[in-house]
């Protein structure tokens, strides 16, 4: 079983306790975060809705976005850390 | 008259000093060869064109945007030849060259909560809308706005190099994305559209729940293929190499896209990483980005909206 740190934007860490990151431990982007679910309900349903990534979440394993790896199915190495951060607006 | 509503093409460069790698090219387009100094000049021009032929730009109109900076300025410019009011609603806390920016080329400037970011003058310049009587003409939701780039610069590209195998450029309103990679994919259809993301959502303290949350009318996530985070350190530390490597003043942005696109240029044996480069450092020297470590100068820009 691979353990991950979960970076969490400010927004969220009200969820965990306060924490910025929490430990997880899956060998995937869903498996970890249904982990953190069990020890944190609030979080998780943060995180997932109907097993889908919140639509305002973007989440980045080693800066990269899973929307474009394999989702929630993207697999962690060993002390991968996984980013989340809201969506909001860029633009000049 | 003419001439100053019309874009001109901008520098392709060979990055050949901090790309090391045989086989594989990386060209940077130098967007602030523009009037403005910034990408921006591309849907301004387009964004306006558009609204005039449209009979929108009558005598008396007021127009109105929010823009943490450069579509401000690039409105601004326009909107003063054409003899109509601008203002803009701007997060507080961009830096004091994009205030007095604004100011100089003749815009009104409306300030909106710093820490609210983007969103938060997105949010201000809705209100007034619905409230009063303004011409928005929004660059998140304009499609003039990928289509300058539909027609400008994905066409310049093209011309200027015979393969195009990654296109880099920063994710903001998504109109350089969306634009310039239709125009790319018709001539190279499996060429790879990366876009960059500034960790900015993490800075945008006002924030209060997820639903919050923005993403461009303009951008459809899935006209792209792949979305590197770059941290406000790499950027930095990336800004500074391109000053020190290629003697190219670059803003933050573009050391941000110039860091994900040596990504792609490391996981590739053989093709070209075209990188759009949005502004030049000028608006940055308020931030000292070149001065210091690159720790202190990451901590002076903070939540600063930088894309």
């Amino acid at each position: 079983m691979t353990s991950a740190r979960i970076i969490l934007p400010r927004i969220l860490r009200p969820f965990a306790g306060g924490a910025g990151v929490v430990e997880a431990s899956g060998g995937t982007v869903g498996e970890a975060f249904r982990d953190v679910a069990q020890r944190y309900p609030d979080l998780g349903r943060q995180l997932l809705a109907a097993d889908q990534v919140h639509v305002f979440l973007n989440v980045f394993v080693d800066e990269e976005d899973i929307r474009y790896l394999s989702g929630l199915e993207t697999p962690l190495e060993e002390s991968t850390e996984i980013t989340i951060l809201p969506a909001v607006a860029g633009g000049r | 008259m003419a001439g100053r509503w019309s874009i001109e093409p901008t520098p392709l460069v060979e990055l050949g000093t901090l790309n090391r790698k045989g086989g594989v090219r990386l060209l940077a387009k130098l967007e602030w060869q523009l009037p403005t100094g910034s990408v921006k000049d591309r849907p301004a021009v387009a964004m306006m064109a558009d609204a005039r032929e449209r009979g929108l730009l009558t005598p008396g109109v007021r127009l109105l945007e929010p823009s943490s900076g450069n579509t401000g300025i690039a409105l601004a410019r326009l909107a003063r030849l054409a003899g109509i009011h601008l203002t803009v609603v701007a997060p507080s806390n961009i830096s004091p060259e994009r205030k007095q920016l604004l100011r100089s080329f003749g815009a009104e400037l409306i300030e909106s909560p710093g820490e609210e970011g983007s969103n938060g003058a997105i949010a201000f310049a809705g209100r007034m809308h619905a409230e009063g009587d303004w011409l928005m003409l929004d660059q998140y939701s304009n499609p003039a706005n990928p289509l300058s780039h539909e027609l400008t610069t994905g066409p310049e590209i093209l011309g200027a190099v015979e393969r195009v195998d990654v296109l880099v450029a920063a994710l903001g309103t998504g109109g350089t994305l969306m634009g310039t990679g239709r125009s790319l994919r018709r001539a190279h259809p499996d060429v790879k559209v990366i876009a960059v993301e500034p960790p900015a959502g993490e800075a945008i303290s006002g924030l209060r729940s997820l639903e919050d949350g923005y993403v461009p009318p303009i951008f459809d996530p899935n006209q792209i293929d792949g979305k590197i985070l770059v941290r406000t350190a790499q950027a930095v530390a990336m800004t500074r190499r391109l000053l020190d490597e290629e003697g190219l003043f670059a803003g933050l942005s573009s050391g941000a896209v110039v860091h994900a696109a040596l990504k792609w240029v490391e996981r590739l044996d053989t093709g070209v990483v075209v990188a759009i480069l949005p502004d030049g450092g000028w608006k940055y020297l308020s931030f000292d980005v070149w001065g210091g470590t690159i720790d202190d100068a990451a901590e002076r820009v903070g939540g600063s909206t930088y894309f």
